[in-house]
């Protein structure tokens, strides 16, 4: 036998040693919701005794069906498919909400000319600077002034307004060719046929990345939800795993661990399925 | 940059930013306004009489040792986690670039974290590093090591640190990698041929065409780290032991939650939102000038 070249011997060792590094990467993300996985299918109480199962266990989906009707026995008690119902309102509505409003203010900022447009343009462009952590006391009073709190709306509107989802489409508007506008106008095609026809089909690419991002931003909120909601009727998947562990004395661990994996999977599958476009829209976005 | 066709309509268009604007001034501007106007004021012990006291509660924030503590830890917190997260990222990002196989399935199981909510990712953390429940806490206590991150203030740091890196992991690298794949073939054969060895090239040719992208992500991952950290922190430490992980956003939220001082709490929103500007502007007039060169 030949032994190989030397370049090549040294690039089939680059490629192993690329492996090992990546698989370990990989494991370093997969292995703490592996251990969650598992420890969903085992008895609450061996978890609690520190027995850490690696593998599945006997109880199969019962504590999600105990998670799902009756929520953790001890604290708060919310049955957790009513907190994945608000996580899931809050998360559509925010992303749904956020694309709305700025695909109408960045058409009309890019397609028309009215005294105030640069003010409005940069009216919501600096609310990039007001995030809403820096703001929250005076927000909260505002959303409490108008009977908000413990409501929808409450937990909604105030994070819907969007200068990045109103910048890109800003970007991607001015890249519409005039001819589609004077081709339009010469049909006799309104400001609102022109939108619906045209420019809605056109962006269709840019509005599925942004709904990664947003439904993921709107899914994962606390800070915010953690203040405007009190109330168990609209308390989000988030803020009740951490008031499950708030407890520290009779938690039913397995229950636990079923509620964050039901937690983590709708905005995974929302990002893994929309994968292709999520990745293009994100860094387009922020750049 | 401005369009040479538009539409004439004149009423329209105020329509159509109605709701956007609506939004931002009852829920930004106003409570904006309201921050910097309380941050002024201050209220007696009743609640009854409030006065204008010009920057004494700016004064006072700054004279306490323990708000001057929480600037410390977020500095070293917000560090820690920046270079952390974005080391990893690097080096993920870098190898996950190379061609080899299965790359595609290499970036997928790496993308897919950046799903995780801050607070989610605290729990997951707990069933690691909690000292009587976690695979790894146990561990430590059998191997003779004291730990309880709930007691110890270094273990506290380490464990939110820890977390809130490997959050943010993911969303590192996909920046990482876009930018990598945005370096011309040219380029790195034409490197390649000069006879530099791959690591001598990456720090050579390969890292100065990603610092647009290095840079950029520096200011997100302050930014991160000082505001969205917050649910890890609460899930995770609450602010403990004592004041070892209390950041200052999580004093501003005890000071207006806990404690009920609208003034105090107020200052120190303005000045998290000094310091939001100052990243904001660092950031836009660094791109603006790449966006010209």
């Amino acid at each position: 036998m030949q032994a190989a070249p030397p370049a090549d011997r040294r690039r089939r060792r680059a490629d192993l040693l690329t492996h090992i590094v990546l698989i370990l990467g990989v494991l370093l993300f997969a292995l703490p919701v592996w251990i969650v996985l598992m420890g969903s299918t085992h008895d609450g109480a061996a978890i609690g005794r520190g027995e850490v199962p690696l593998l599945p266990g006997a109880q199969g989906l019962d504590a999600y069906r105990r998670a799902w009707t009756e929520g953790a026995v001890g604290t708060t008690r919310v049955p957790v498919a009513l907190m994945l119902w608000n996580s899931f309102v809050m998360a559509m509505l925010i992303a749904l909400g956020k694309i709305a409003i700025s695909l109408t203010s960045a058409y009309a900022v890019v397609f028309f000319r009215f005294p105030g447009r640069m003010l409005a343009f940069w009216a919501i462009f600096i609310t990039l600077m007001l995030p809403v952590e820096v703001r929250i006391f005076p927000t909260f009073k505002v959303v409490s002034d108008l009977g908000m709190v413990n409501t929808y709306a409450g937990l909604i509107i105030p994070l819907i307004a969007s200068a990045t989802a109103t910048l890109l489409f800003r970007q991607f508007f001015l890249t519409i060719p005039d001819e589609f506008v004077e081709a339009a106008k010469m049909d006799g095609a309104g400001p609102l046929r022109f939108f619906r026809d045209i420019v809605l089909p056109l962006s269709r690419t840019n509005m599925a990345a942004l709904f990664v991002i947003l439904f993921v931003y709107g899914w994962n909120q606390y800070l915010w939800p953690l203040l405007v909601t009190t109330s168990a009727d609209v308390e989000t998947i988030v803020i009740g795993i951490v008031k499950m562990i708030g407890t520290e004395s009779n938690i039913d661990w397995s229950v636990v661990m079923a509620t964050t994996v039901l937690a983590l999977l709708p905005p995974i599958a929302v990002v893994v399925l929309m994968q292709r476009w999520f990745v293009q829209g994100l860094t387009d976005t922020e750049k | 940059m401005q369009r040479k066709t538009i539409f004439p309509q004149k009423g329209l268009p105020y329509l159509l930013l109605a709701p956007q604007l609506a939004i931002t001034a009852v829920f930004f501007f106003w409570p904006a306004g309201q921050a910097v106007w309380y941050a002024f004021l201050r209220q007696d012990a009743f609640g009854i009489r409030t006065q204008f006291v010009g920057f004494e509660n700016f004064a006072d924030l700054f004279a306490d040792p323990y708000y001057l503590q929480a600037i410390w830890t977020t500095v070293f917190f917000s560090v820690s986690v920046t270079v952390l997260s974005m080391s990893v990222a690097l080096l993920l990002a870098a190898l996950a670039d190379r061609e080899i196989r299965a790359a595609g399935l290499y970036r997928t199981l790496l993308i897919w974290p950046y799903a995780i909510a801050p607070a989610i990712a605290a729990v997951l953390w707990l069933f690691l590093f909690h000292p009587s429940i976690g695979l790894l806490g146990r561990g430590l206590n059998a191997m003779g090591v004291a730990w309880d991150y709930r007691l110890n203030d270094g273990q506290a740091m380490l464990v939110v640190i820890l977390a809130s890196a490997w959050k943010q992991v993911s969303y590192n690298f996909i920046f990482f990698l876009a930018g990598l794949q945005a370096i011309p073939r040219a380029v790195l054969e034409a490197a390649a041929i000069d006879g530099a060895r791959p690591i001598r090239r990456f720090w050579t040719v390969v890292f100065p065409l990603l610092s647009p992208t290095a840079f950029f992500l520096l200011v997100v991952n302050i930014v991160y780290a000082f505001f969205d950290t917050f649910g890890i922190i609460d899930a995770l430490t609450k602010g403990g032991p004592g004041k070892a992980t209390e950041t200052l956003i999580y004093r501003a939220y005890l000071d207006g939650r806990v404690n009920l001082d609208l003034g105090m709490s107020a200052a120190q929103s303005v000045v998290l939102m000094i310091m939001v500007i100052g990243l904001t502007i660092v950031q836009f007039r660094f791109i603006e000038r790449r966006v010209h060169y």
